[in-house]
């Protein structure tokens, strides 16, 4: 038995470190949240050339043929450095979906697709999480029509993969009867769209869409819980070297003991996440059963502990914390944002008592 | 990442288990913890011979002898927890003075002490806090000044745990009155029949006289009961305490917790319907189950360290604070789950789980100040973890 990374698991997050430690610095950041997208494109190229999105996809359609391991570690890297980046939607949860939800055909052109760079996916699985405002779609001869709220990876998406009732559709994103509304949240490193389609052309999916959507659904949720994770362990770092730096009272803020007591709790509450979100991620690949368990476990825990830390490492900044000066909240802001999509921590353990048999 | 167990752990697992089927009717009840029960000590007894106690210590001090084999320990630790059977007796004779023995002691203390500690014929005390030396352990006072071949120990231990039970105690004195508070210090090894010593129980919130007040009046203890040198008692009594959080904060017991508790929750019912239907309780349950996971995986991660002899960093250090706080919130959920039938206590009709739950609420919170407060953890985590400065120092009026 052995619970750790391997060196080549090491090896890749390290690489990914480095470069957005280059690329993603507080500046890029702002910029990007402005509204820049060739920035946010400069990325994108950077990460395509460290094979980054090829790591989930499936060695037999020209990926990388890793697993949520390794995607969760990269995920736990973007949101360290808040990169504006749709690598869970285009690359985590798509991918999950394409490799059960299709037939042998459908996989290898569009994960094909997807390899060659001409396709990239956003997907929109809210409303098989729990549908608000009426939201949601219906197929009807091989068109889709309604409402997919909060549809991910608008930024860089070309076609979407869209749960559709019980089946599992792609859209282009140009074809006729697209309607995109832009929303604004409080996250400005990525883009969330609400889509209505009227009588819009598919390619329905012809595998088990709802085994697909799930396992969206299960990625999705642990590669934002790392996502979480990243930026916590961020924020914990930054607020513990900005009270060594900071005087007050003729001494760091750092001896204070109030000061290090807020910081031993984070640490002491987030340490533990990194394990759990290791095995959740290791779950989903080599422990089947426990994979939507456990993905639920780790995305409703670390909201909860990435939400102790935002604002906790925010408090030890003092106001400089609350100032857009010092970018904190660019990681706040991403933590909140995590938190709420694919299920809150509410919605996600009331999916793990279902889960248990605990509830129905 | 890699779960499975090779075939040798594999084996080694259902050995454990075999031993555990064949020799269940021997096994005492898990509450039972009386120091000086028979069925403990034939028990013990038993595990020292299959080596699933004292398992890695030296053959010639009555241990097993086997190589140190952290996942071994695992799993001896998993399926005793499984099989609901305890495992061998834990006491701070056994886990933090063998140690401390085989690591600093003289040849002749091995020979003398380790071996009728580890049945349980021998029990032991740990004497360190003083009514003026709780967090602040070095303040301690109690003094042995050297007398011919005999230290002559005069003071007071108080919250010493055990020590109306025990045979023996170590303990921290004062022997070098005029040198820096830490290195004034020694460890000594005496008798509690020696005379001089009187104990007073006293009661805690449980109920229970767990742990005592100690005062030592003219008490001889002969020299050569020293552990290390004159002076150097800090240091060997640190050699201890790590030995000590590392018994605090087990997450087998928290996930051996949580599962009896989904039991009551599925079992008891408010107004015809079980507690499980009720979404908050539910709520609460599985957000504890998260943290519950995150610790089991903790440890995990540190079996994973020790077996490649590497120190476990933060995943280690905060095991006591997190681990001792989680088992508390569980059985506070325990008992606002029971409701009015949370409260029944001692040997009431209709309680549940012979009141385990009330007193392990109460009992974990003693845990949560012994053994180095949460607070203490928290300046361990956050200057040896964090490395942020520590308090400055006030100056002595
Ligand atoms: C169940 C139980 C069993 C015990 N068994 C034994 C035993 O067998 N042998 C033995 O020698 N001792 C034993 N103890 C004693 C135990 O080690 C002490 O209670 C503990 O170290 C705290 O000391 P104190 O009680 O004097 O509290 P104090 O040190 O007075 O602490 C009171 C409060 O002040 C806080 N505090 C103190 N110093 C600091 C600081 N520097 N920074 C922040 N906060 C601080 C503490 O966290 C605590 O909240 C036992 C205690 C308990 C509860």
């Amino acid at each position: 038995m052995y619970f750790g990374l391997s060196e080549d698991q090491i090896m890749l997050q390290d690489s990914v470190r480095r470069f957005l430690e280059a690329q993603s610095e507080l500046e890029h950041v702002r910029v990007y949240a402005e509204g820049d997208d060739a920035l946010a494109g400069q990325l994108q190229n950077g990460l395509m050339e460290l094979g980054v999105p090829l790591v989930f996809i499936p060695e037999a359609q020209g990926g990388l043929g890793m697993g949520v391991l390794e995607a969760a570690l990269i995920q736990e890297m973007l949101g360290r450095f808040v990169a504006p980046s749709a690598f869970t939607p285009a690359y985590g949860m798509a991918v999950a979906g394409l490799n059960v939800g299709t037939n042998a055909d459908q996989r290898n052109v569009w994960l094909g697709r997807i390899v060659g760079g001409d396709v990239v996916m956003g997907v929109g699985v809210t409303e098989a999480v729990g549908a608000r405002e009426g939201a949601g779609l219906t197929l009807s001869a091989g068109a889709v029509s309604g409402r997919a709220s909060f549809v991910m990876g608008a930024e860089t998406a070309t076609h979407f993969l869209l749960a559709a009732g019980d089946a599992l559709v792609i859209i282009d994103r140009a074809a006729d009867g697209v309607t995109e509304t832009a929303l604004t949240t409080i996250d400005k490193t990525r883009k969330t769209i609400m889509l209505d389609l009227e009588n819009v052309t598919c390619d329905v999916l012809e595998g088990s869409a709802q085994p697909a959507v799930e396992t969206m659904i299960n990625v999705g949720r642990v590669l934002l819980a790392a996502d979480s994770f990243g930026a916590a362990e961020m924020m914990l770092q930054k607020a513990v070297a900005y009270a060594k730096d900071r005087e007050q009272f003729n001494r760091p803020i750092a001896s204070f003991q109030a000061v290090k007591h807020m910081c031993a709790d984070m640490a002491a509450r987030l340490e533990p996440c990194r394990s759990l979100l290791w095995y959740a991620a290791y779950a989903q690949d080599n422990v089947p059963e426990e994979g939507p368990l456990m993905a639920c476990m780790a995305k409703s825990h670390i909201s909860e502990v990435g939400k102790f830390i935002a604002r906790t490492a925010t408090e030890v900044h003092g106001g400089m914390g609350f100032t857009d000066l010092m970018g904190l909240h660019y990681w706040f802001k991403r933590i909140g944002f995590n938190r709420q999509l694919l299920g809150g921590p509410e919605k996600t353990r009331h999916d793990a008592a279902v889960l248990q048999g605990f509830s129905n | 990442m890699n779960l499975d167990f090779t075939l040798e752990y594999q084996e080694f697992r259902a050995e454990v288990r075999d031993f555990l089927e064949t020799h269940k009717d021997s096994a005492p009840r898990m509450s039972d913890r009386g120091v000086r029960s028979e069925k403990r000590r034939a028990w013990q007894k038993i595990l020292l011979e299959h080596g699933y106690a004292a398992r890695t210590l030296p053959k010639e001090y009555g241990g097993h002898g086997a190589a140190p084999d952290a996942l071994k320990s695992r799993i001896i630790a998993e399926e005793f927890s499984r099989a609901k059977m305890p495992g061998g007796i834990s006491g701070q004779g056994i886990n933090m003075l063998v140690p401390t023995l085989l690591e600093l002691g003289t040849e002749e203390q091995k020979q003398k002490y380790i071996e009728p500690t580890l049945t349980g014929e021998m029990v032991w005390c740990q004497g360190y806090s003083e009514p003026g030396a709780g967090s602040d352990l070095a303040a301690l006072r109690t003094s042995a000044v050297l007398e011919g071949d005999h230290f002559v120990v005069n003071g007071q231990k108080i919250w010493t745990s055990t020590a109306a039970q025990a045979d023996m105690i170590f303990c921290l004195v004062r022997t070098e009155p005029d040198a820096p508070k830490h290195q004034g210090i020694s460890y000594l090894l005496f008798s509690m029949d020696t005379p001089g010593i009187e104990v007073r129980p006293l009661m805690t919130m449980t109920g229970q006289a767990e742990f005592n007040e100690v005062f030592f009046t003219d008490v001889r203890v002969p020299a050569d009961q020293i552990v290390g040198q004159r002076g150097e008692g800090w240091m060997v009594a640190n050699a201890t305490l790590t030995h000590e959080r590392g018994m605090l904060g087990d997450p087998d017991a928290a996930l051996s917790r949580l599962n009896s508790i989904a039991e009551i929750m599925q079992k008891e019912t408010v107004d015809g319907a079980p507690l499980m239907d009720n979404a908050v309780f539910r709520d609460r349950l599985i957000a504890l189950q998260a943290e519950v996971f995150a610790m089991k995986f903790n440890g995990m991660r540190l079996t994973t360290s020790a077996t490649q002899k590497k120190s476990g960093g933060m995943a280690g250090m905060i095991v006591k604070l997190q681990g001792c706080e989680l088992n508390h919130r569980l059985a506070e959920l325990a008992i606002d789950v029971m409701g009015e039938y949370g409260i029944l206590f001692e040997d009431s009709p209709f309680i549940r789980d012979h009141g385990m739950w009330q007193t392990a609420y109460m009992f974990d919170l003693g845990l949560i100040i012994g053994g180095g407060s949460a607070q203490i953890q928290k300046n361990i985590i956050s200057e040896r973890g964090l490395e942020m400065p520590r308090e400055p120092k006030v100056a002595k009026k």
